[in-house]
């Protein structure tokens, strides 16, 4: 390194301090440091990466420059779900995950990094509060991996490796089981009903029997379908001595029964759209709640923070409770994996459920139903355009199918991109039963005059 | 003489907000639903049958704007952050300087509100700096290609053992091909990734050097052997200088190698790992890479491999026509997902900035000074008697040290913990212990990563040499801390006891009792 390179992140590349520490450690220059390497594995030429940016401007030009050829929704007129969803995001959320004290924070314990975990704890608190459930994880990577690891925990519950999951599963979800839960799970897709999108119970029936560890049903499902039947599915599903392990879109439950109220035994969903931005999906938040009983606290593979009391009267601290049950400690033991997951996101739900309450959730989920049907009503009366698919009822989402248009979707979205407009997820490749049809997502950021925008382009585009 | 300071971390006594508020207070308004869907659509309720409505609203807060944003700013100011305090504390964690620009650029719209499937052509900026940021990966391991879509450093070596699986699964050799080999001082995902993808592991342990020899790995390889995975240098960082010769004859044997390069840090433009022999590497964004940890995470384990094997990495994968960049995800031999869409695409911006600040000559910097900074507080510590440091490595150690707190243990009394909650009172970052399996007793692992100054690290040695003085003349004063954080000693063993923990508010009153809650 040369005496004259003096990099603002970086103290000590000053001479004077370099200098300093050589001499106190007793070698003449920091490539000495090196000597455990074995020469023949060093390598003896600079990388060849692009000249450095120094100056902050010129670096902030640089990026910026490439960011600004993307066009964000907020700059369009979106209406793309189906895993990540658009939604109002209260100042105060960004304000206190911008917070460096959060945002730089890592592993430390309760002793030094007491609000990290209390906000966790919140975090845990309130998802508890939106599922009925007492055990809740620390963030999961995302709905995903809460679903494959949830799944897995049920089959070490029940000792059994044949796992029942919706047809309406999205293939992202149905790769991330088949692939993490492969050697553990004999995962089957149950039949949907082609008119309702619901689970087609007689299906179910003929599949259950004593060797399904559980089964899996998303309210709303991946179409945005609100299967009524939860009760009865859990029943068909305890009678066999299986699990009954449901996905929520938090979002959803201010409206929606808590899960453990019809049933369910383990919980898993997605937290982004509590105040989290998209971020091209980096936003995304899982998690994993069921009861606390000792038999499903020991199969969580994730951290879970734990409240303790302090040995000073009036106080309390936290801890990551249960650590012998993480591959941190069991390593080849493990019969799950965790790590490094989404906390910042997860103090960033806390802090909107705050935020919103009882009555703001509830008012949030009745303007997205509002909006939803609303869209649903106006695209259904287009020619040649049918919304929703499914007679059935919906939150947020639904498919809209353009069958009767003689257009592709794909060119639908062509033309409604020329327009500024986003229009929803193509799902003919991924259910090409479905025919032409794409997958729409209506939140409380549309307005009536979006929706009508979108209505009346799509009927320019398919006239 | 290094001034100790007078610190006292905030202690606001802060209630759970779940029990703060009054009934019918709120923090935020939805936006109006407007007249004509209220007419077309007009009682939201009924469109949900009743056996699926809620028929109880969750007890969430009910609170007004400023008192949540204060509860909130107060848990954050009872967070040491390492923007807040110089965090040499957390070994194997690479705690460093996130540059707040690149916390500026991410915060962009045209990053943070994006969505995963909308269309490339309005996604070009991101794409370009994704495939432009895999092309510097490459170069800085050797690879030919990297996924960043693992959501973090495990994902991605849960990913390598995927990836290890389906190549001897397409030649036809999985069945007999089913034990990894790793190392005790490699992190416990390199044993737990493998063992989930259903592999059997075989854990070399440290010959007195620190590292397994030539011969302890010979004597487990064999036709059954799918793989290494290892990283190095290893927790201790101690240079396993034998690893070329690890990796030519687990590759005699059949296998291919895997490098755990969450300890990058000390080794960045120094060595590579494809020249070390490896097919597979990953680095975590959030440790060498300048990526904020979050509290947690979001982070990114960005996956490498050599040209033979990209055809397994996740999909989608950015490509690059000479005109457009897209996602392809016509790939058919992946191993399917990590994780739904994309990753955490946020630390790659941030990374790709970090590096385009460093350059090649930057780079080095960060690896010397890391490595200066890990040898310069060492020869502070090892004038602290109450601490040893094992192995008789030849060479200088690289990113960081495991300490060893035994003498100290066997002369006062005085535990690793106990210290480790003490140093917290000087406004330090309570420390990393080890990984298991715990091999160095009473063991501290720091890494003073190349953010922090040379008063910053005299600062921290003058801390741990004071509290090694304290443990001689009041050992009660060391093991009853801390004394000056946001809280006192907690009942530690509540957390572990099934009757005890409580991992939600309600899970709490039911246990504790709704006067204990209000108590609290």
């Amino acid at each position: 390194m040369t005496d004259t390179f003096v990099h603002p992140y970086i103290p000590n590349t000053g001479p004077a301090a370099r200098q300093a520490m050589l001499d106190a450690i007793g070698v003449g220059s920091a490539e000495e440091l090196y000597d455990a390497i074995p020469a023949s594995l060093r390598l003896n030429r600079p990388l060849n990466l692009p000249e450095p940016i120094l100056s902050e401007r010129d670096l902030k030009r640089h990026v910026a420059g490439l960011l600004a050829q993307n066009t964000p929704v907020t700059g369009a007129l979106s209406f793309l779900g189906g895993g990540c969803w658009q939604h109002d995001i209260p100042a105060v959320c960004d304000e206190i995950n911008g917070r460096a004290e959060f945002l730089t924070a890592y592993g430390g314990d309760t002793y030094a990094d007491m609000g990290k975990y209390q906000a966790m704890f919140e975090f845990q608190s309130m998802i508890g509060e939106l599922v009925g459930m007492e055990m809740v994880s620390a963030p999961v990577y995302d709905w995903s991996a809460a679903l494959t690891s949830a799944l897995m925990m049920a089959s070490r519950i029940t000792g059994r490796k044949r796992t029942l999951v919706t047809g309406s599963l999205s293939n992202e979800k149905w790769s991330h089981l088949n692939n993490t839960g492969g050697p553990w799970l004999d995962p089957e897709r149950l039949a949907v009903n082609p008119q309702t999108g619901l689970i087609d119970l007689d299906d179910l029936r003929a599949r259950i029997s004593s060797d399904v560890s559980a089964v899996y049903v998303e309210v709303p499902s991946y179409f945005g379908v609100v299967e009524h039947r939860m009760a009865e599915i859990g029943r068909i599903a305890h009678d066999a001595g299986a699990l009954l392990v449901v996905g929520v879109d938090a979002i959803s439950l201010g409206v929606l029964a808590a899960p453990a109220d019809y049933g369910a035994d383990i919980v898993v969903g997605e937290a982004q759209a509590l105040g989290v931005h998209m971020l091209y999906s980096g936003g995304l938040c899982g998690f994993i709640a069921s009861r606390d009983e000792a038999k499903f606290v020991a199969e969580y593979p994730y951290l879970m923070v734990s409240i303790a009391p302090g040995r000073t009267e009036g106080e309390w601290g936290f801890g990551w409770a249960a650590m012998e049950r993480t591959s941190y400690d069991l390593r080849e033991a493990a019969p799950d994996y965790t790590g490094t997951t989404q906390w910042l996101w997860g103090i960033t739900a806390a802090v909107y459920l705050s935020l919103l309450g009882p009555q703001g959730l509830r008012e949030v989920g009745e303007g997205i139903l509002q909006r939803s049907h609303y869209a649903m009503q106006q695209l259904d009366a287009l020619p040649g355009v049918k919304a929703p698919v499914y007679d059935a009822p919906h939150f947020k989402e639904f498919i809209v199918n353009f069958d009767g248009t003689g257009s592709t979707v794909a060119a639908i979205n062509k033309r409604l991109l020329d327009k500024g407009i986003f229009g929803g997820h193509d799902l003919s490749a991924e259910f090409p039963d479905l025919g032409q049809s794409a997958l729409y997502c209506v939140t409380e950021v549309h307005t009536q005059s979006d929706i009508d925008r979108l209505v009346a382009a799509i009927a320019e585009v398919t006239a | 003489m290094t001034r100790l300071r007078n610190f006292h971390a905030a202690r606001w006594d802060e209630p759970l907000i779940l029990d703060k508020g009054t009934p019918g207070e709120r923090g935020y308004i939805p936006p109006a639903v407007d007249a004509g869907i209220a007419a077309a659509v007009p009682n939201p309720g009924s469109l949900i049958p009743e056996e699926m409505r809620r028929s109880e609203p969750p007890r969430l807060p009910e609170l007004a704007q400023p008192q949540v944003l204060r509860h909130f700013l107060r848990l954050s100011q009872m967070t040491l952050g390492c923007h807040v305090t110089p965090d040499a504390s957390l070994g194997t964690c690479t705690m460093k300087y996130s540059p707040q620009v690149n916390e500026h650029l991410t915060r962009m719209p045209e990053m943070s509100d994006l969505h995963p499937l909308q269309d490339d052509a309005t996604t070009q900026g991101m794409l370009k700096i994704i495939y432009d940021f895999e092309r510097m990966l490459c170069e800085i391991s050797g690879m030919d290609a990297f996924t960043f879509q693992p959501a973090g450093g495990s994902t991605a070596i849960f990913i390598n053992a995927c990836i290890i699986r389906a190549y001897h699964r397409d030649r036809g050799e999985l069945e007999q091909r089913n034990e990894i080999i790793s190392t005790a001082f490699s992190h416990p995902i390199d044993c737990a990734a493998p063992s989930v993808a259903g592999f059997r592991v075989i854990t070399l342990m440290p010959g007195p050097n620190g590292y397994p020899d030539l011969d302890a790995l010979k004597a487990v390889v064999s036709e059954r052997t799918a793989g290494l995975m290892m990283t190095n240098p290893e927790d201790t960082g101690i240079f396993n200088p034998y690893v070329k010769e690890f990796t030519r004859i687990v590759h005699e044997a059949g296998g291919l190698c895997a490098y755990d390069q969450a300890n990058a840090n000390g080794i960045l433009g120094m060595t590579r790992a494809r020249d070390t022999g490896f097919d597979l590497c990953q680095f975590n964004l959030h440790k060498t890479f300048s990526v904020p940890h979050g509290s947690t995470g979001g982070s990114c384990g960005a996956g490498g491999c050599t040209a033979e094997l990209a055809k397994y990495l996740p999909s989608p994968m950015v490509v690059f026509d000479g005109e457009r960049y897209s996602w392809d995800y016509d790939r058919p031999d992946s191993v399917g997902k990590s994780r739904s869409f994309h990753g955490n695409l946020q630390a790659v911006l941030r990374s790709y900035a970090w590096v385009m600040a460093h350059g090649a000559e930057g780079l080095r910097a960060v690896a010397e000074t890391a490595v200066l900074n890990n040898n310069y507080l060492k020869s502070m510590l090892e004038e602290i008697p109450g601490i040893d440091i094992l192995y008789d490595s030849p060479g200088h150690r690289l990113q960081e040290v495991r300490y060893s707190w035994q003498p100290l243990l066997d002369e006062t009394g005085v535990n690793t913990e106990d210290v480790r909650r003490r140093i917290t009172d000087f406004g330090l970052q309570g420390y990393f212990t080890s990984h298991h399996p715990v091999i160095v007793p009473e063991p501290m692992t720091l890494e003073p990563s190349e953010s922090w100054s040379k008063s910053d690290l005299e600062e921290y040695g003058a801390a741990l040499t004071q509290i090694d003085q304290e443990a001689r003349t009041d050992p009660e004063f060391v093991k009853s801390s801390p004394h000056a954080s946001s809280v006192h000693r907690i009942h530690e063993e509540a957390i572990d006891s099934p009757d005890q923990w409580a991992m939600t508010w309600r899970g709490w009153k039911r246990k504790y009792g709704e006067e204990r809650v209000h108590s609290a």
